[in-house]
């Protein structure tokens, strides 16, 4: 039998924490997009299905700003702020188009049936990926970091500064996003208005400028997850199919509309995945049934996630 | 005359019903008016109709001779304008934020007030009209009782400092005795703040008993409109309302 198979029993303590910070920096690229999603839940009760695309559409864009911008000899120091520069373009030319995308595709639709501004998601993530397909070609791209990716080693873990740099972003813009929510009179209003839009418009906050904010939001953290996954993997139109599904069940796993859930789920979901190919010996080809998986098992076993509040519909 | 609202010939319709047919009605700066009807009488289509949450469909809906709510959707405001300028909504079923706690609700009041000292000075005015929320400021208030969640929802309302306060069945679901406080805080509210008060009410005599003026509704018509004292003499009024 395959060695693999049993590697369960091999495992020693420190292969568990390299797993464990693989899984970190993977669960907390899921993490950020997550946010999108359940934030955008939280107000409008209905999922982005477009997120993936905009992340996708966002982290082109940052690369091709990067790329413009790096040619010429330059070093050091300097590399990494255009790589900051060109995250930061991207970051804004996808909250623009998150808040362009609502007030076309979603507001005109928001007190028809609730499937309607559904499939209208689907319909704006189709053409997004296929416009991508179209102007930026289908090939995948590189997104090279630009400064020295050698790992470095401290009691036998291996870090590469790609992972420790997503680790710090993620965590840095998760705590940031939370300050936002919990603390910040605009965060304030966000809540209210997801509680209830009439009444939060009563207090004089103009609902519609919460949704855009929202969606700036949402979209501009999932580009940041997008050109650091970028970074592991490879830019490329589709890229924000499968890590928008992934990052939907992290959001689904922690409890929809929950804030600190969809932290909570997208860190738990790459830790599974990364423990589930490497500890389980669960082959590589078959890395995703992990994510659909614990859908499954959320969906059966708790369905409002593990946040989640039950609350019942209004009639 | 000091009209301060004035509503004239307002109709309300969702699909084919008629909520509001034909409501005119006019309100003076410092007054409290009450206005009674039974049960789907049409009386919170119309506080939704002053505060912006409903369009009309015919007539206009006037505040400091301001149009703020009209059968042209062009000179429609929106309901966080029209509370911007003065007018304050406690909604049916009281409308608090369940998941933020009893202090975030007041400041969320307070939304468009941008100078700290007025809110801080705001807080203290309310935790003095209502000591309770003051003990339960940092508690959830959806894990309030009914009548402090009342409380709750006239202090927010009242942290905007309101020139018109608007409630919606101020007395629905709470016991008597927590009604009759109630009531003595909204007079004291327009006492002190010389606010002008709107209440909207299915217990007739402790609306009437409590406000200067009085209208009754009927389907979506005003069917009469007087004194509130003169009201609650009124023979009709007292046979269909107050059980007399």
């Amino acid at each position: 039998m395959d060695s693999t198979t049993f590697s369960l029993f091999q495992i020693d303590i420190v292969t568990i924490f390299q797993h464990l910070i693989n899984g970190l920096t993977l669960g907390g690229i899921y993490a950020l997009i997550a946010l999108g999603y359940t934030m955008v839940y939280g107000i409008l009760k209905f999922i982005n299905f477009a997120h993936g695309e905009i992340l996708m559409v966002g982290t082109y864009f940052s690369l091709f700003l990067f790329n413009t911008l790096i040619t010429g000899g330059k070093t050091g120091a300097v590399l990494f702020i255009l790589f900051i520069l060109a995250l930061l373009f991207g970051m804004a030319i996808s909250a623009l188009l998150g808040v362009v995308i609502e007030i076309i595709a979603y507001k005109p639709l928001r007190k028809a049936s609730r499937l309607a501004p559904l499939l209208s998601a689907i319909g704006v993530s189709i053409i997004l990926s296929n416009s991508a397909a179209y102007f930026f070609g289908t090939r995948s791209r590189k997104f090279t970091y630009p400064l020295d990716n050698k790992p470095f080693n401290f009691f036998g873990l291996s870090i590469t500064p790609v992972q420790l740099l997503t680790i710090f972003v993620c965590f840095f813009l998760m705590l940031g996003l939370k300050y936002f929510v919990d603390k910040t009179r605009i965060g304030r209003a966000m809540r209210a208005s997801s509680e209830n839009q009439n009444v939060a418009s009563l207090m004089g906050v103009n609902v519609n400028k919460i949704i855009s904010i929202t969606f700036a939001i949402g979209s501009a953290l999932a580009v940041t997850a997008g050109v650091l996954y970028a970074l592991e993997y490879k830019v490329s139109p589709t890229m924000g199919t499968m890590t928008g599904l992934k990052a939907f069940i992290a959001a689904v796993v922690g409890g929809v509309g929950n804030i600190s859930g969809a932290m909570l789920g997208g860190i738990l979901l790459g830790i599974l995945e990364t423990f589930g190919t490497a500890v389980l010996g669960i082959p590589v080809g078959y890395k995703d049934t992990i994510a659909f998986g614990v859908l499954i098992l959320i969906l059966l076993l708790k369905p409002d996630g593990i946040l989640g509040k039950n609350i019942k519909e209004k009639v | 005359m000091n009209n301060i609202l004035e509503i004239k010939n307002i109709h309300v319709q969702y699909g084919n019903i008629k909520a509001l047919n034909s409501v005119s009605l006019t309100v003076q700066k410092g007054d409290i008016v009450s206005l009674i009807g039974a049960n789907g009488a049409g009386k919170s289509s119309l506080l939704k109709a002053v505060s912006g949450l409903e369009p009309i469909t015919q007539g206009t809906i006037e505040y400091n001779n301001q149009i703020i709510n009209s059968y042209q959707s062009s000179k429609r405001l929106r309901p966080d304008i029209i509370s911007s300028m003065g007018i304050a909504l406690v909604p049916e079923g009281r409308g608090v934020f369940s998941q933020m706690t009893v202090l975030e609700n007041l400041e969320m009041g307070a939304f468009l007030v941008r100078d700290k000292a007025i809110i801080s000075k705001k807080l203290l005015e309310i935790y003095a009209m209502f000591p309770i929320l003051k003990d339960r400021k940092d508690q959830k208030s959806g894990s309030l009782s009914g009548g402090e969640q009342q409380m709750l929802a006239i202090g927010r309302a009242l942290m905007s400092s309101p020139e018109v306060l608007l409630l919606d069945e101020p007395g629905l679901g709470l016991a008597p005795l927590i009604i009759k406080g109630i009531f003595e805080v909204i007079r004291s509210i327009n006492d002190e703040y010389k606010t002008t008060i709107f209440i909207v009410e299915q217990n007739a005599k402790l609306a009437l008993k409590n406000s200067n003026k009085g209208f009754v509704m009927e389907t979506g018509v005003i069917v009469l409109s007087d004194l509130s004292a003169n009201l609650i003499e009124n023979p009709q009024v007292k046979a269909a309302y107050l059980g007399e």
